[in-house]
Protein backbone atom coordinates (compact mmCIF):
# COMPACT_ATOMS: atom_id res chain seq x y z
CA UNK A 1 0.00 0.00 0.00
CA UNK A 2 0.93 3.70 -1.03
CA UNK A 3 2.23 5.90 1.52
CA UNK A 4 -0.62 8.30 0.71
CA UNK A 5 -3.08 5.36 0.34
CA UNK A 6 -3.40 5.59 3.98
CA UNK A 7 -6.07 7.58 5.23
CA UNK A 8 -4.83 11.20 6.92
CA UNK A 9 -6.79 11.73 9.83
CA UNK A 10 -6.73 13.13 13.15
CA UNK A 11 -4.28 16.45 13.13
CA UNK A 12 -2.86 15.66 9.55
CA UNK A 13 -0.87 13.04 11.70
CA UNK A 14 0.22 9.67 10.01
CA UNK A 15 1.98 7.20 11.55
CA UNK A 16 4.29 4.94 9.59
CA UNK A 17 7.73 3.83 9.04
CA UNK A 18 10.67 5.29 8.94
CA UNK A 19 11.59 3.12 5.77
CA UNK A 20 8.48 4.17 4.20
CA UNK A 21 9.04 7.65 4.38
CA UNK A 22 12.49 7.44 3.06
CA UNK A 23 12.05 5.11 0.06
CA UNK A 24 8.93 7.16 -0.88
CA UNK A 25 10.49 10.51 -0.73
CA UNK A 26 13.28 8.82 -2.74
CA UNK A 27 11.42 6.70 -5.18
CA UNK A 28 9.14 9.82 -5.74
CA UNK A 29 11.95 12.23 -6.67
CA UNK A 30 14.57 9.84 -9.08
CA UNK A 31 16.86 12.18 -10.49
CA UNK A 32 18.32 11.07 -13.58
CA UNK A 33 21.90 12.18 -14.89
CA UNK A 34 21.40 14.32 -18.31
CA UNK A 35 23.24 12.38 -20.81
CA UNK A 36 23.11 10.16 -23.65
CA UNK A 37 25.50 8.40 -25.77
CA UNK A 38 23.65 7.40 -28.91
CA UNK A 39 20.02 6.67 -30.39
CA UNK A 40 18.83 5.52 -27.27
CA UNK A 41 18.82 8.80 -25.93
CA UNK A 42 16.93 10.43 -28.80
CA UNK A 43 14.01 7.60 -26.90
CA UNK A 44 14.63 9.01 -23.75
CA UNK A 45 14.96 12.33 -24.74
CA UNK A 46 11.14 11.57 -26.08
CA UNK A 47 10.32 9.51 -22.45
CA UNK A 48 10.73 13.02 -20.88
CA UNK A 49 9.11 15.18 -23.20
CA UNK A 50 5.16 15.86 -22.59
CA UNK A 51 3.88 12.50 -24.51
CA UNK A 52 5.53 9.79 -22.09
CA UNK A 53 5.89 13.06 -19.22
CA UNK A 54 8.47 11.45 -17.13
CA UNK A 55 7.50 14.64 -14.48
CA UNK A 56 4.79 13.01 -13.31
CA UNK A 57 6.87 10.54 -11.81
CA UNK A 58 9.08 13.50 -10.26
CA UNK A 59 12.02 12.20 -12.81
CA UNK A 60 13.38 14.91 -14.37
CA UNK A 61 16.71 15.31 -15.51
CA UNK A 62 19.48 17.00 -13.50
CA UNK A 63 22.64 18.29 -14.87
CA UNK A 64 25.18 17.62 -12.78
CA UNK A 65 26.22 14.23 -11.48
CA UNK A 66 26.36 15.69 -8.50
CA UNK A 67 22.89 16.23 -7.66
CA UNK A 68 22.09 13.05 -9.40
CA UNK A 69 21.06 9.53 -7.92
CA UNK A 70 20.00 7.59 -10.88
CA UNK A 71 22.06 6.87 -14.29
CA UNK A 72 20.56 6.42 -17.51
CA UNK A 73 22.83 4.03 -19.61
CA UNK A 74 21.28 5.57 -22.58
CA UNK A 75 23.31 4.13 -25.49
CA UNK A 76 26.50 2.76 -27.17
CA UNK A 77 29.73 2.85 -24.55
CA UNK A 78 32.80 2.80 -26.32
CA UNK A 79 35.91 2.52 -24.89
CA UNK A 80 36.85 6.49 -24.67
CA UNK A 81 33.76 6.68 -23.40
CA UNK A 82 33.94 3.96 -20.23
CA UNK A 83 36.10 5.46 -18.37
CA UNK A 84 34.09 8.84 -18.43
CA UNK A 85 31.05 7.09 -17.23
CA UNK A 86 33.07 5.38 -14.17
CA UNK A 87 34.01 8.84 -13.36
CA UNK A 88 30.67 10.47 -13.77
CA UNK A 89 29.25 7.44 -11.55
CA UNK A 90 32.04 8.03 -8.85
CA UNK A 91 30.47 11.75 -8.33
CA UNK A 92 27.02 10.84 -7.68
CA UNK A 93 26.32 10.81 -3.80
CA UNK A 94 25.13 7.38 -2.65
CA UNK A 95 22.72 5.81 -2.59
CA UNK A 96 22.67 5.52 -6.33
CA UNK A 97 21.16 3.71 -9.28
CA UNK A 98 21.69 2.38 -12.71
CA UNK A 99 19.64 1.59 -15.64
CA UNK A 100 21.05 0.29 -18.72
CA UNK A 101 19.38 1.39 -21.60
CA UNK A 102 19.36 -0.56 -24.90
CA UNK A 103 21.15 -3.76 -26.27
CA UNK A 104 24.40 -1.70 -26.84
CA UNK A 105 24.89 -1.13 -23.02
CA UNK A 106 23.38 -4.08 -21.57
CA UNK A 107 25.97 -6.62 -23.72
CA UNK A 108 27.25 -4.61 -26.78
CA UNK A 109 24.48 -4.91 -29.29
CA UNK A 110 25.45 -5.09 -32.85
CA UNK A 111 28.91 -4.06 -31.99
CA UNK A 112 29.56 -7.22 -29.70
CA UNK A 113 31.93 -9.30 -32.41
CA UNK A 114 33.09 -6.38 -34.80
CA UNK A 115 33.09 -2.94 -32.26
CA UNK A 116 36.86 -3.22 -31.55
CA UNK A 117 35.84 0.43 -29.89
CA UNK A 118 32.65 -0.76 -28.05
CA UNK A 119 33.11 -1.97 -24.36
CA UNK A 120 30.55 -4.92 -24.38
CA UNK A 121 28.63 -4.36 -21.24
CA UNK A 122 28.02 -1.24 -18.80
CA UNK A 123 28.20 -3.56 -16.31
CA UNK A 124 31.83 -4.81 -16.85
CA UNK A 125 32.85 -1.27 -15.26
CA UNK A 126 29.85 0.24 -13.13
CA UNK A 127 26.90 -2.10 -11.17
CA UNK A 128 23.47 -1.94 -13.06
CA UNK A 129 20.51 -2.19 -11.28
CA UNK A 130 18.11 -2.79 -14.21
CA UNK A 131 18.51 -3.88 -17.35
CA UNK A 132 15.99 -2.14 -20.32
CA UNK A 133 15.97 -4.43 -23.47
CA UNK A 134 15.19 -3.21 -26.66
CA UNK A 135 17.39 -1.19 -29.51
CA UNK A 136 16.39 1.27 -28.80
CA UNK A 137 12.96 0.71 -26.25
CA UNK A 138 10.06 2.33 -26.60
CA UNK A 139 9.24 5.20 -24.03
CA UNK A 140 7.54 2.74 -22.41
CA UNK A 141 10.39 0.13 -21.96
CA UNK A 142 12.26 2.75 -20.25
CA UNK A 143 9.47 3.58 -18.15
CA UNK A 144 8.86 -0.24 -17.14
CA UNK A 145 12.74 -0.39 -15.89
CA UNK A 146 11.94 3.48 -14.07
CA UNK A 147 9.12 1.62 -12.36
CA UNK A 148 11.31 -1.30 -11.68
CA UNK A 149 14.10 1.22 -9.84
CA UNK A 150 11.16 2.34 -7.97
CA UNK A 151 10.45 -1.23 -7.12
CA UNK A 152 13.86 -1.29 -5.83
CA UNK A 153 13.80 1.02 -3.93
CA UNK A 154 10.65 0.22 -2.25
CA UNK A 155 12.70 -2.86 -1.29
CA UNK A 156 15.37 -1.30 0.84
CA UNK A 157 15.19 -0.85 4.44
CA UNK A 158 17.97 0.85 7.13
CA UNK A 159 20.88 -2.06 7.45
CA UNK A 160 20.47 -3.85 4.08
CA UNK A 161 22.43 -4.05 1.41
CA UNK A 162 21.72 -3.56 -2.20
CA UNK A 163 22.28 -7.19 -2.66
CA UNK A 164 19.34 -8.34 -0.46
CA UNK A 165 17.29 -5.46 -1.99
CA UNK A 166 17.61 -6.62 -4.86
CA UNK A 167 16.97 -10.48 -4.02
CA UNK A 168 13.67 -9.35 -2.48
CA UNK A 169 12.72 -7.92 -5.13
CA UNK A 170 13.07 -10.33 -7.20
CA UNK A 171 11.57 -12.94 -4.65
CA UNK A 172 8.54 -10.18 -4.83
CA UNK A 173 8.31 -9.66 -8.31
CA UNK A 174 5.40 -10.59 -10.13
CA UNK A 175 4.99 -12.14 -13.93
CA UNK A 176 3.29 -9.11 -15.34
CA UNK A 177 1.95 -11.42 -18.57
CA UNK A 178 -1.21 -12.30 -16.22
CA UNK A 179 -2.01 -8.74 -15.40
CA UNK A 180 -1.89 -7.79 -19.42
CA UNK A 181 -4.01 -11.24 -20.17
CA UNK A 182 -6.51 -10.53 -17.49
CA UNK A 183 -6.70 -6.35 -18.77
CA UNK A 184 -6.65 -7.68 -22.23
CA UNK A 185 -9.55 -10.11 -21.38
CA UNK A 186 -11.53 -7.16 -19.58
CA UNK A 187 -11.39 -5.16 -22.41
CA UNK A 188 -12.56 -7.61 -24.78
CA UNK A 189 -9.69 -7.59 -26.64
CA UNK B 1 25.48 -0.60 -77.53
CA UNK B 2 28.56 -2.14 -76.79
CA UNK B 3 28.97 -2.82 -73.46
CA UNK B 4 31.85 -0.30 -71.43
CA UNK B 5 32.04 1.38 -74.71
CA UNK B 6 29.65 3.96 -73.33
CA UNK B 7 31.63 7.01 -72.24
CA UNK B 8 29.40 9.06 -70.51
CA UNK B 9 30.09 13.00 -70.50
CA UNK B 10 30.83 12.85 -66.87
CA UNK B 11 33.48 10.94 -68.00
CA UNK B 12 34.54 12.88 -71.08
CA UNK B 13 34.95 15.95 -68.62
CA UNK B 14 37.07 13.97 -66.00
CA UNK B 15 39.49 12.94 -69.05
CA UNK B 16 39.98 16.04 -70.16
CA UNK B 17 41.01 17.61 -66.89
CA UNK B 18 43.12 14.18 -66.60
CA UNK B 19 44.56 15.31 -69.70
CA UNK B 20 45.59 18.32 -68.75
CA UNK B 21 47.09 16.98 -65.54
CA UNK B 22 49.26 14.17 -67.49
CA UNK B 23 50.61 17.03 -69.98
CA UNK B 24 52.69 18.67 -66.75
CA UNK B 25 53.56 15.65 -65.16
CA UNK B 26 53.58 12.51 -67.50
CA UNK B 27 55.11 9.49 -66.27
CA UNK B 28 54.85 10.23 -62.32
CA UNK B 29 50.94 9.45 -62.76
CA UNK B 30 49.09 6.62 -64.59
CA UNK B 31 46.78 5.86 -66.81
CA UNK B 32 43.83 7.31 -66.84
CA UNK B 33 40.62 4.84 -65.71
CA UNK B 34 37.39 5.65 -67.13
CA UNK B 35 35.67 4.18 -63.99
CA UNK B 36 31.79 5.34 -64.78
CA UNK B 37 30.88 5.72 -60.76
CA UNK B 38 34.92 7.18 -59.93
CA UNK B 39 36.69 8.15 -62.66
CA UNK B 40 40.17 8.27 -61.64
CA UNK B 41 44.35 8.33 -61.68
CA UNK B 42 46.97 6.89 -59.62
CA UNK B 43 50.28 9.22 -58.76
CA UNK B 44 53.01 6.56 -59.42
CA UNK B 45 55.55 9.48 -57.64
CA UNK B 46 54.29 9.95 -54.80
CA UNK B 47 56.67 12.50 -53.84
CA UNK B 48 54.87 15.15 -56.04
CA UNK B 49 51.65 14.51 -54.69
CA UNK B 50 51.47 18.08 -52.77
CA UNK B 51 52.95 19.40 -56.20
CA UNK B 52 50.35 17.69 -57.86
CA UNK B 53 47.39 18.54 -56.12
CA UNK B 54 48.56 22.36 -55.68
CA UNK B 55 48.40 22.14 -59.59
CA UNK B 56 44.83 20.34 -59.57
CA UNK B 57 43.52 23.74 -57.13
CA UNK B 58 45.15 26.29 -59.05
CA UNK B 59 45.05 25.55 -62.36
CA UNK B 60 42.08 28.03 -63.98
CA UNK B 61 41.40 24.78 -66.16
CA UNK B 62 40.72 22.28 -63.52
CA UNK B 63 40.13 24.44 -60.45
CA UNK B 64 39.39 21.52 -58.07
CA UNK B 65 38.37 23.16 -55.06
CA UNK B 66 36.47 20.97 -53.05
CA UNK B 67 37.81 18.03 -51.90
CA UNK B 68 34.88 15.75 -51.20
CA UNK B 69 36.75 12.92 -49.15
CA UNK B 70 39.88 10.94 -48.44
CA UNK B 71 39.27 7.52 -47.28
CA UNK B 72 42.15 4.78 -46.50
CA UNK B 73 43.03 1.70 -47.97
CA UNK B 74 45.23 -1.35 -47.24
CA UNK B 75 46.45 -3.79 -49.81
CA UNK B 76 47.81 -6.85 -47.94
CA UNK B 77 48.29 -8.67 -51.20
CA UNK B 78 50.44 -5.26 -52.70
CA UNK B 79 52.07 -4.89 -49.02
CA UNK B 80 50.83 -1.39 -49.26
CA UNK B 81 48.40 1.22 -47.78
CA UNK B 82 46.78 4.12 -50.00
CA UNK B 83 44.47 6.75 -50.27
CA UNK B 84 41.58 8.12 -52.64
CA UNK B 85 40.83 11.37 -52.54
CA UNK B 86 37.61 12.45 -54.27
CA UNK B 87 37.50 15.82 -56.24
CA UNK B 88 35.10 18.21 -57.12
CA UNK B 89 34.94 21.59 -58.95
CA UNK B 90 32.11 22.70 -56.74
CA UNK B 91 29.97 25.61 -58.80
CA UNK B 92 33.05 26.66 -61.02
CA UNK B 93 33.50 23.77 -63.48
CA UNK B 94 31.52 21.31 -61.74
CA UNK B 95 34.30 18.11 -63.39
CA UNK B 96 35.04 15.03 -61.08
CA UNK B 97 38.09 13.28 -60.42
CA UNK B 98 39.55 10.99 -57.94
CA UNK B 99 43.06 9.89 -57.07
CA UNK B 100 44.80 7.03 -55.47
CA UNK B 101 48.50 7.71 -53.20
CA UNK B 102 49.64 4.33 -52.90
CA UNK B 103 52.94 3.57 -50.01
CA UNK B 104 54.32 1.29 -48.18
CA UNK B 105 52.47 -1.17 -45.68
CA UNK B 106 55.07 -0.66 -43.17
CA UNK B 107 56.79 2.72 -41.82
CA UNK B 108 54.93 4.52 -45.32
CA UNK B 109 54.72 7.89 -45.44
CA UNK B 110 51.83 10.00 -48.23
CA UNK B 111 53.30 13.83 -48.54
CA UNK B 112 50.21 15.76 -46.85
CA UNK B 113 47.96 17.73 -48.49
CA UNK B 114 46.40 19.58 -45.82
CA UNK B 115 47.78 22.84 -46.78
CA UNK B 116 46.10 22.43 -50.17
CA UNK B 117 42.45 21.52 -49.03
CA UNK B 118 41.97 22.29 -45.23
CA UNK B 119 39.21 19.32 -45.08
CA UNK B 120 42.52 16.89 -45.60
CA UNK B 121 43.12 17.87 -42.53
CA UNK B 122 40.77 15.82 -40.09
CA UNK B 123 40.55 13.04 -43.30
CA UNK B 124 44.17 12.85 -43.03
CA UNK B 125 44.40 12.22 -39.30
CA UNK B 126 41.58 9.38 -39.56
CA UNK B 127 43.34 7.87 -42.36
CA UNK B 128 46.05 7.55 -39.88
CA UNK B 129 44.00 6.48 -36.84
CA UNK B 130 42.38 3.68 -39.08
CA UNK B 131 45.71 2.45 -41.06
CA UNK B 132 48.77 3.92 -39.78
CA UNK B 133 50.67 5.82 -42.81
CA UNK B 134 52.08 8.79 -42.06
CA UNK B 135 51.38 12.20 -43.68
CA UNK B 136 54.52 14.38 -44.49
CA UNK B 137 54.12 17.78 -43.24
CA UNK B 138 50.57 17.28 -41.77
CA UNK B 139 50.28 20.14 -38.96
CA UNK B 140 48.81 18.43 -35.87
CA UNK B 141 49.19 14.45 -37.13
CA UNK B 142 47.74 12.31 -34.13
CA UNK B 143 44.87 9.93 -33.49
CA UNK B 144 41.14 11.83 -33.82
CA UNK B 145 38.72 8.94 -33.03
CA UNK B 146 40.21 6.27 -31.08
CA UNK B 147 42.13 7.12 -27.69
CA UNK B 148 45.30 8.25 -27.95
CA UNK B 149 47.47 5.30 -26.31
CA UNK B 150 45.10 3.16 -28.43
CA UNK B 151 46.82 -0.35 -30.11
CA UNK B 152 46.91 -1.03 -33.18
CA UNK B 153 45.06 0.07 -36.73
CA UNK B 154 41.98 -1.00 -36.81
CA UNK B 155 41.26 -1.31 -40.17
CA UNK B 156 43.53 -3.13 -41.31
CA UNK B 157 42.96 -6.35 -42.80
CA UNK B 158 44.59 -8.27 -40.55
CA UNK B 159 43.84 -6.44 -36.91
CA UNK B 160 43.21 -8.07 -33.55
CA UNK B 161 42.06 -6.35 -31.28
CA UNK B 162 43.63 -5.52 -27.20
CA UNK B 163 42.94 -7.73 -24.97
CA UNK B 164 42.86 -4.36 -22.19
CA UNK B 165 42.06 -1.17 -22.39
CA UNK B 166 43.04 0.15 -18.93
CA UNK B 167 42.39 -3.27 -17.10
CA UNK B 168 38.75 -2.97 -19.16
CA UNK B 169 38.33 -6.00 -21.25
CA UNK B 170 38.28 -4.98 -24.77
CA UNK B 171 36.32 -8.81 -27.07
CA UNK B 172 33.12 -9.88 -26.04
Amino acid sequence: MGLLDAGITKHNMLVTSVDNVLNWARLSSLWPMGFGLACCAIEMMATNASNYDLERFGIFPRSSPRQSDLMIVAGTVTMKMAERVIRLYEQMPEPRYVLSMGSCSNCGGPYWEHGYHVLKGVDRIIPVDVYVPGCPPRPESLIGGLMKIQELIRMEQIGISRADALKKLAEKSVDPRFIIERERKAVGA
Amino acid sequence: MEEGKVISQLVKESAAAYSIIHEKFGLAISDFDANETMPFFEVVDASLWTEIALFMRDHPKLKFNYMACLTGVDYPAEEKLGIICNFESLALLNHKLAVKVKCAREGGSIPSVACVWHTANWHEREAYDMFGMTFAGHPELRRILCPEDWEGYPLRKDYKVQDQYHGIKVPY
